[in-house]
Order: C-alpha cells, then sequence, then structure tokens
C-alpha cells in the first residue's frame, strides 16, 4: 500500500513539473485534482471545525433548551451570517451588506492598531536600540547604526505621497530606493536558496524515494 | 540476615530523621497574594508571592487551588524555585478561587502557604496598558480627519506621481484592444488583512473601468468571504458607471482555499485564458513568483502590488510595475481623486512626518544617555 502511495505521489509531481515545458493534459489532470481535493477537505475542516461547534450545536442547545440565556447571544452572529444567503434572491441582496460591514469594521479596528504597534512603534524602537548603548558598540557597529537610521529616513521619504519629489527630497527618497533594493536583493537571494532546498527535498524523493522502490 | 535487617532499619531511621529535619526547616511562602489578571477578559487569575531565600530549601513550587464547595487540585506543573509569579489560565470565568502555594524541596517534603482570600476573574473594558497606543491612534485618526475636511472643502491636494498606477489605464486598454480579459488576482489574505482591503478598493476602480470598455474582468477568490464582497464591489462600480448589464457575476468565484491549488488553478487559468492584462494586488506567499513568473511567460502586462516585503523581489523582478508597501494603501486615493482618500493621504503623511521627527530627536535623546522616547514606546508595545 504504501509504494503505490509513492507512486502516486511520485506520478503527480511528475504531472505538476510537466508545466516547465507547457501546458498539458498531465498538469490539467494534476491541477483539477489538487483543486477540487482542496475545496472537499477545506469543506470538511469547515463543517466540522467552523459550522458544528459555532453554529449547529448553538442553535441545537437553544432548541433543546439546553443553553443558557447567555448562550442565546451567540445566535446573533449566526443570524448576521445568515444574511450572506441574502444574495440568493435579487430582492434582498442588499442585506449582505449588513455582515461584510461588521467583518470590515472589526478587522480594520484588530488589525490597524496591530499595525501601529508592530510596523511603526517597534520598528522606531528597533532603530534607536543602538543608540541607547552607544558608547559600547564598536566603530563597525556604530557605522551599523548610523546606516540604519540613514536607511529608515531616506525610505520613508520615498513614502511620502502629498510631496513632490524634486530637489533634496528627490535625492533622499532615490537614496530610500537604493537601500529597498539592497534590501530586496538579499531577501530574494535568501528565498531563492529556501526554494532550491524544497526543489532538492522534491528531487531527492523521486530518485530515492521512488525510483529506489524500482532499482 | 538479622544484622542485614538491623541495617536496614537503621538506614531508614536515619533517612526519615534527615528529611523530617530538613522539612522542618522548609519555611512556607510567604505574603501569597492572589489577583485578578488585569487587563484581561476574565479569563485569569494572577498568584504571586515573596521570593525564598538561596538557602532556604525550596527546590520548586507547586500551585493549588479550590473552586467554591470543591475539592483542592493542583494546577499546571511544579514551577522552579526563582519563581514569584504564576498566571492561572484555567480559570471558569466568574467562578470564585482561592490558593495555596505549596514549597517542594528536594527530598519531596512539602509545605503549604495559608490559604488565600477567595478571587474571581473579571474581565476589563479598557486595557490601560494600551493608553499610550490609544492617544497615538487619536492623533493619528485626528490628521486624517482634519485633512479630509481639509480636502473636501475643496483645497487642492498633491499626490506625486506613482508609475505603477499610471499604468492601469495602458493595462486595461490594451486588454480592451485585444480582446481579451484582464485577471484580478487578491492573494492569499482574508478579510482581515490590510493589503486585502487596500486591494478591493483598487478593485473598485478597475472594474469601472472595465464597465466603461466592457472588458471581461475575471477574479478568483481563495476565501469566500472576500469573494462575496469582491462581488459586492465589483457590481456596485458597473452600477455607478451604468452598465449594470455588464456586470458578470460568474466571473468573481470561488477557486478554492489552499494556497498552492490556488496558484495551481490560477496558472490554469492564466495559460489557458490568456489574459492580457494581471493585476496581482494583495497579499501574498510563497505562490508570488509561480503566478507572476507564469504570467510573465505569457506576456500580459503585469501590475502588482503588496505589503508582503518577502514576495516584493520576485514582483519587482517578473512583473511590469510594482506598488511597494503603502504604494498600495495610496493607489486608491491615485486613482479615484476622492476627497476623502486624498485626505486621508495626506493625513498619513503628517503620521510620517511624526515618526521621521520620533525617529531624529530619539536618536539625538539616545545618544547624549536620556531614553525617554525608547521607554515610551516600550509602554506602547
Amino acid at each position: 500500500m504504501a509504494t503505490l502511495g509513492i507512486w502516486i505521489a511520485a506520478f503527480l509531481t511528475i504531472c505538476i513539473y510537466s508545466f516547465l515545458y507547457r501546458d498539458n493534459p498531465f498538469y490539467r489532470f494534476a491541477e483539477h485534482l489538487l483543486v477540487g481535493m482542496s475545496v472537499g477537505y477545506i469543506i470538511v475542516l469547515t463543517i466540522y471545525f467552523g459550522f458544528i461547534p459555532y453554529a449547529w450545536t448553538p442553535i441545537k442547545n437553544a432548541v433543546t433548551g439546553e443553553t443558557s440565556a447567555l448562550g442565546f447571544l451567540t445566535l446573533i452572529p449566526i443570524c448576521m451570517g445568515l444574511l450572506f444567503f441574502a444574495r440568493l434572491s435579487d430582492r434582498h441582496a442588499w442585506l449582505i451588506r449588513y455582515p461584510i460591514a461588521i467583518l470590515m469594521g472589526i478587522s480594520s479596528g484588530i488589525m490597524i492598531p496591530n499595525a501601529l504597534q508592530t510596523d511603526i512603534f517597534a520598528q522606531i524602537r528597533g532603530t534607536l536600540g543602538p543608540y541607547s548603548v552607544i558608547g559600547t558598540l564598536s566603530a563597525f557597529e556604530i557605522v551599523g547604526a548610523i546606516l540604519m537610521v540613514v536607511g529608515v529616513v531616506c525610505t520613508l521619504t520615498y513614502f511620502f505621497f502629498s510631496v513632490e519629489h524634486r530637489g533634496p527630497i528627490a535625492g533622499i527618497s532615490k537614496v530610500g530606493i537604493a537601500f529597498l533594493m539592497i534590501g530586496f536583493g538579499s531577501a530574494f537571494g535568501n528565498t531563492v536558496m529556501g526554494r532550491v532546498a524544497l526543489l532538492i527535498q522534491r528531487v531527492d524523493f523521486l530518485i530515492n524515494g521512488w525510483l529506489g522502490t524500482i532499482f | 540476615m538479622i544484622k542485614t535487617t538491623q541495617w536496614i532499619v537503621v538506614t531508614l531511621v536515619l533517612c526519615l530523621s534527615i528529611s523530617v529535619a530538613f522539612s522542618q526547616g522548609l519555611a512556607p511562602p510567604s505574603n501569597v497574594t492572589v489577583v485578578d489578571t488585569p487587563n484581561d477578559d476574565g479569563s485569569s487569575i494572577t498568584i504571586m508571592w515573596d521570593a525564598a531565600a538561596e538557602d532556604s530549601g525550596i527546590s520548586d513550587y507547586q500551585i493549588l487551588r479550590q473552586i467554591a464547595d470543591g475539592d483542592l487540585e493542583e494546577v499546571g506543573e511544579l514551577l522552579p524555585a526563582g519563581t514569584t509569579t504564576y498566571v492561572d489560565s484555567s480559570i471558569e470565568k466568574g467562578s470564585l478561587y482561592t490558593y495555596i502555594v505549596r514549597a517542594v524541596s528536594a527530598t519531596g517534603a512539602t509545605v503549604d502557604s495559608e490559604q488565600t482570600a477567595p478571587v474571581k476573574g473579571t474581565g476589563e473594558w479598557f486595557h490601560t496598558g494600551k493608553a499610550a497606543l490609544f492617544i497615538v491612534m487619536l492623533l493619528f485618526s485626528a490628521a486624517i480627519v482634519w485633512n479630509i475636511y481639509d480636502a473636501r472643502s475643496g483645497k487642492e491636494i498633491f499626490v506625486r506621481r506613482i508609475p505603477g498606477l499610471e499604468a492601469v489605464d495602458e493595462a486595461i486598454g490594451r486588454a480592451t484592444e485585444m480582446g481579451r480579459s484582464i485577471l484580478y488576482v487578491l492573494g492569499l489574505g482574508s478579510i482581515g488583512r490590510i493589503a486585502t482591503i487596500a486591494s478591493m478598493t483598487i478593485l473598485g476602480q478597475v472594474a469601472r473601468r472595465t464597465a466603461d470598455y466592457e472588458t471581461p474582468l475575471r477574479v478568483p477568490c481563495i476565501d469566500p468571504i472576500v469573494l462575496n464582497v469582491v462581488r459586492e464591489v465589483v457590481k456596485t462600480s458597473y452600477v455607478d458607471e451604468g452598465h449594470p448589464d455588464a456586470y458578470n457575476e460568474e466571473d468573481i468565484f470561488y477557486l478554492t482555499g489552499s494556497q498552492f491549488a490556488y496558484a495551481a488553478g490560477v496558472d490554469g487559468m492564466m495559460v489557458r485564458e490568456k489574459p492580457a492584462a494581471i493585476f496581482l494586488q494583495g497579499s501574498f506567499a510563497a505562490e508570488s513568483l509561480i503566478l507572476a513568473e507564469t504570467g510573465n511567460s505569457i506576456g500580459a502586462i503585469q501590475i502588482a502590488g503588496t505589503d508582503s516585503e518577502h514576495q516584493l523581489p520576485f514582483f519587482i523582478a517578473a512583473c511590469d510595475y510594482t506598488l511597494i508597501g503603502e504604494e498600495l494603501y495610496a493607489a486608491t486615493a491615485y486613482l479615484s481623486k476622492d476627497p476623502m482618500f486624498l485626505g486621508s493621504l495626506k493625513g498619513q503623511d503628517w503620521g510620517k512626518v511624526l515618526i521621521l521627527g520620533m525617529i531624529v530627536f530619539g536618536v539625538v535623546l539616545e545618544s547624549f544617555g536620556i531614553s525617554w522616547i525608547t521607554a515610551l514606546l516600550q509602554q506602547v508595545n
């Protein structure tokens, strides 16, 4: 049985890799199989970990009287969720805007303060960090700390949208772009190395895991 | 035989004597206080006690708790000797609990603190630790609201040129001329991602133009909630432009919720439908290069934009234009020229000036050993 699994995995891996040549029936088969199976898997997950605990059980408890008065509150979000089905009726389709508005409002309320904390305040603190111990730093580390501040200031200047980038601002933002590109270059190299490691893992499976069962 | 038995008995008695003597020297944990954990939702209680002296003989602590009318039960694992605080996160909200801190010696001898007064977990409406963040949020919001009012009063707000956005019309025009569709990919983000929300507002502007040109706009979605919002956004754009009949709901569809299955499906669409323009706007992960590379291989004009900094290099390498980070958020204001969005954009620029000021001022202060900006930021975090 395990050997059959290895053969199926190897066949599907080769089907997907065949896309490197061009679109073909083998790739199409693997693609449709992957999409179909992932949808089926997600539906099952949603039923077991979403619908049953958060919708079915509260409704059942409300009907059988097992829930407390407070438990009835869970029926409110369930009703809001049901409004998504209003789309099925042209006359009542506008009702879908209520759950959408609530969802977007809640999401923004959660995400914006988090983004402020992690993307802005934590970054400023990190930029200032070396200067609080500047006396203990080596010459190389001091240059690094100065470069970091110059990079942050120049890059931030590039992201000013309501000011025309002319004169000194244009020069500063160009330096900012240079810092961005250096950062992107190193991220590119780092990620490519990670992807090559994944490729090696897959090729290793094909050579040792699959061909190893034959030879 | 008798001699051996005598030795065993003597040894046992000796061990017992040492153990008793040692346990008699074990002092119970002192000043045990129990409080409802501040700034939480009422799901935990914090137990604190004084640190024991180094020669106290205590090797571990065990927390015991008792719910009203219940039995005394152990909570969690043994805590190492230096511990002075424990947060019990396994309580029932609203129930009263009393606690005992048990000191345990290396030999297993134990001594208990006095049982504490009953405490229950209660949720707080306001997180006092986030007061500074709240004030900063208010300042940012005030700057944005001020600028929105300014823009609405008729004051013209300048927005600098963003090449990636100037190419939007070119991309849509090209697709129209070639009689091919436009593919708009929102990435993996759920409705909770800022990039997804920004992407949907750009999509609204793109849909206005495709409505005018009657160019097919295909949007495969990874999230069912995003799908519904996207349908609503695109439909509104078509209705606003006076072309409700050109709107085709079937062109905006759920593909799958799995990352690489989604990438495989979108790649398949690209090579079979050969869209003339591809927009990759939103939140992306490892599939970014797979999508951008396939789009590049079919010769489509590609405009990408994301705040996922690790994916930006791939978009820069494989796409014609890339919106970097905040350019994605500025896109709506740039494309729509709506006073509300323009005012918001200028308000954000004020926020950046504040950040720049904090960095420059902070560097100067920190260099002179004054660290109150760092302390303030620490408090915000």
